[in-house]
């Protein structure tokens, strides 16, 4: 495709819009992107980018990541920050999916001890989360139990035999945002998630039983200090969010946003999508208060998902989690606004971040990390599709530019009903099995709308955060067992 | 079939384009469209449980969002796929009155060959007209 005229290149790995390429634009857009990954992208991820920039109270650019790709509101990979005092706060700069993001868990077993077992693992990881459109949870749960969920997110698996102590250390915000108010979320949205706590969802939601090689390992020594310290190790990578409940309270204040953002505060957008109000208004406040809840429960269901396994993989290897050395490395959000300090214009202040299909890559010595993860930054966890691999990063000191972001994923390149037209999902299934990688899904249609042909390339977006001070790899995490929604 | 998915407009979602001779017509294709979204065989979901649908708004387009948003809840809720089988829209000034009559099913991954969960509606491409003597809509789901 054509690039936007205006498009002017930085450096290697970042291109900028000018304000004067929209009208109301009052910073520059940022995309961040080797040549073929900028050549991939979308009319409308500049045009998203851009809108974003128009934003009151953003600060420095509106930045897109190299996984970027069209989406609705922000691109998907938008990140920008708001000044908390005149700026906005947006469900359309989150997404549905509040707190969408991945986890991590190492085990000791090798490729070699599971590759015999995969089938049965597999299988037994199907059976015991539930995937797919409209699924129950596992974790039985009143509404009013569920308030304390929201309020708490890992907190309350922990009091309630769901998690270990170290687990919660290893979640982005120790599993809880602080300030959630379940008073904030309506009955429609508890109504609509209570009963989903530890269901995965479907379309790009996995459980991904992975091994991670030699010939993979680009920085041995994060490796080491990540928990990679076996040839072919075999470690466990998941990815899903908040799910009704999350969705529910995006809608709500969306709608929210919409009566009075105009009316009441006289904020004109190009795009509805990303509806705002002020942050400190009380509309902004109380979407703050909900986002929060919504997080939490994203981290709840993450959480309790992750006892599952550890029962499952208990169950089959007969030896303890501990003994399998089930450990996280790290839980991270993708999709939130969160208060944080960073520089701008050489003062550190608060901001409000904003990151949807983003991920926080906080680098070293950064307060809010484990002091395990003090010295090598933070481990930064991107999903690939379920054929090509994905990546474990670390977080680094030069990624202050994007307000300590980077990528999330390989990021779609063909909608979901081309992808469907060129791939049967049986066919997929029995071609990966040959490739060595064991699926089992609940829907053989939405299997074909996650093929590895519908995804950028996975090693190219791994290495664009890297040669752009965002991340730097650690390693590459191959695909041997798959569940999907 | 009075829809069809679009493959030019998005790429990470599904955005379909749906329409009908009167507004009511529009709302039930747009109504079949979510659910074939979610469903490879809408014809298998059978009208088990009914429901009535009663909601209003200023803008015709809000009201298809809020419409669509209502068949969003009840799947998760209630596990409901669900056809519109009437609807009803009346409009004074100032206010778009819906009633929907809508019936379905329980979800059953065996018999109705699910396909993706949509979470959303989104307000992005969202667009109701009346062009060319049929009621046209583009709606762009998140899944």
């Amino acid at each position: 495709m054509s690039l936007p005229p205006q498009l002017r290149k930085i450096s290697d790995t970042v291109w900028e819009l000018p304000v004067t390429y929209k009208e109301g634009m009052l910073v520059p857009a940022r995309i961040v992107a080797s040549g073929p990954l900028l050549g991939g992208m979308e009319a409308g991820v500049f045009d998203q980018a851009a809108n974003v920039a128009c934003l009151p109270g953003i600060l420095n650019y509106s930045w897109c990541m190299p996984d970027g790709h069209w989406g609705y509101g922000f691109p998907i990979g938008g990140v920008a920050a708001f000044d908390p005092n005149n700026g906005v706060i947006s469900p359309g700069g989150i997404g549905f999916d509040i707190n969408c993001g991945m986890r991590l868990c190492l085990t000791t077993l090798t490729e070699e001890e599971v590759r015999p077992r995969i089938s049965e693992l597999v299988d037994q990881l199907f059976n015991a989360i539930p995937t797919g459109v409209g699924c129950t949870g596992f974790v039985r749960c009143s509404r009013s139990k569920f308030r304390q969920v929201i309020e708490n997110g890992s907190r309350w698996c922990l009091e309630n035999g769901y998690a270990l102590p170290e687990d919660l250390d290893m979640t982005e915000e120790r599993g809880c945002f602080e300030g959630a108010d379940a008073d904030a979320c309506s009955d429609k949205a508890i109504e609509r998630g209570f009963d989903q706590i530890g269901t995965l969802g479907s379309g790009n939601h996995y459980c991904e039983i992975q091994v991670a090689r030699p010939e993979n390992i680009f920085d041995a020594a994060t490796a080491r200090a990540f928990g990679i310290t076996i040839p072919n190790q075999v470690v466990i990578m998941f990815h899903c969010g908040s799910r009704g409940f999350g969705h529910q309270v995006a809608t709500d204040y969306l709608q929210t946003f919409l009566k009075v953002m105009t009316t009441k505060y006289g904020i004109k957008l190009h795009d509805r999508e990303l509806a705002c109000a002020p942050f400190r208004s009380p509309e902004g406040q109380a979407y703050f208060a909900a986002m929060k809840c919504a997080a939490n429960m994203g981290f709840a269901n993450r959480q309790v998902i992750l006892h599952r396994i550890r029962e499952v993989f208990s169950r089959i290897f007969r030896r303890s989690p501990g003994d399998l050395g089930m450990e996280m490395v790290y839980d991270v959000a993708h999709n939130t606004a969160k208060l944080e300090n960073h520089l701008i214009d050489g003062v550190e202040r608060q901001v409000l971040v904003h990151r949807k299909g983003a991920t926080r890559s906080f680098g070293p010595g950064m307060p809010g990390l484990p002091d395990c993860y003090r010295e090598t930054g933070q481990p930064v966890i991107i999903g690939g599709s379920m054929e090509t691999g994905s990546y474990l990063l670390a977080g680094e000191a030069s990624a202050a530019q994007t307000f300590y972001t980077t990528a999330h994923g390989s990021g779609r390149t063909m909608s979901r009903h081309q992808a469907k037209k060129l791939v049967q999902g049986r066919q997929l299934l029995k071609e990966m099995e040959q490739r060595g990688i064991h699926v089992r899904t609940s829907s053989y249609g939405g299997l074909a709308e996650e093929a590895g042909l519908a995804y950028k390339d996975i090693d190219l977006v791994a290495r664009t955060t890297e040669e752009a001070g965002l991340s730097r790899r650690v390693a590459k995490l191959v695909p041997i067992g798959n569940i999907k929604g | 079939m009075p829809f069809r998915f679009s493959e030019e407009i998005a790429t990470a979602d599904v955005v379909f384009e749906a329409w009908g001779e009167t507004r009511e017509e529009l709302f039930i294709s747009c109504a079949d469209a979510l659910l074939r979204t979610m469903a490879e065989a809408p014809d298998r979901v059978a009208h088990r449980e009914a429901l009535t649908i009663r909601i209003e708004h200023e803008e015709l387009d809000l009201l298809l969002f809020s419409f669509l948003q209502e068949l969003i809840f009840y799947k998760d809720a209630r596990k409901l796929l669900l056809h519109a089988d009437t609807v009803r829209i009346e409009h004074e000034p100032g206010t778009f009155t819906l009633e929907a009559r809508v019936s379905g099913d329980r979800i059953d991954a065996g018999r109705h060959r699910l396909l993706v969960d949509v979470k959303a509606v989104t307000l992005h491409h969202l667009s109701v007209v009346f062009k060319d003597h049929l009621w046209r809509g583009v709606v762009e789901l998140d899944v």
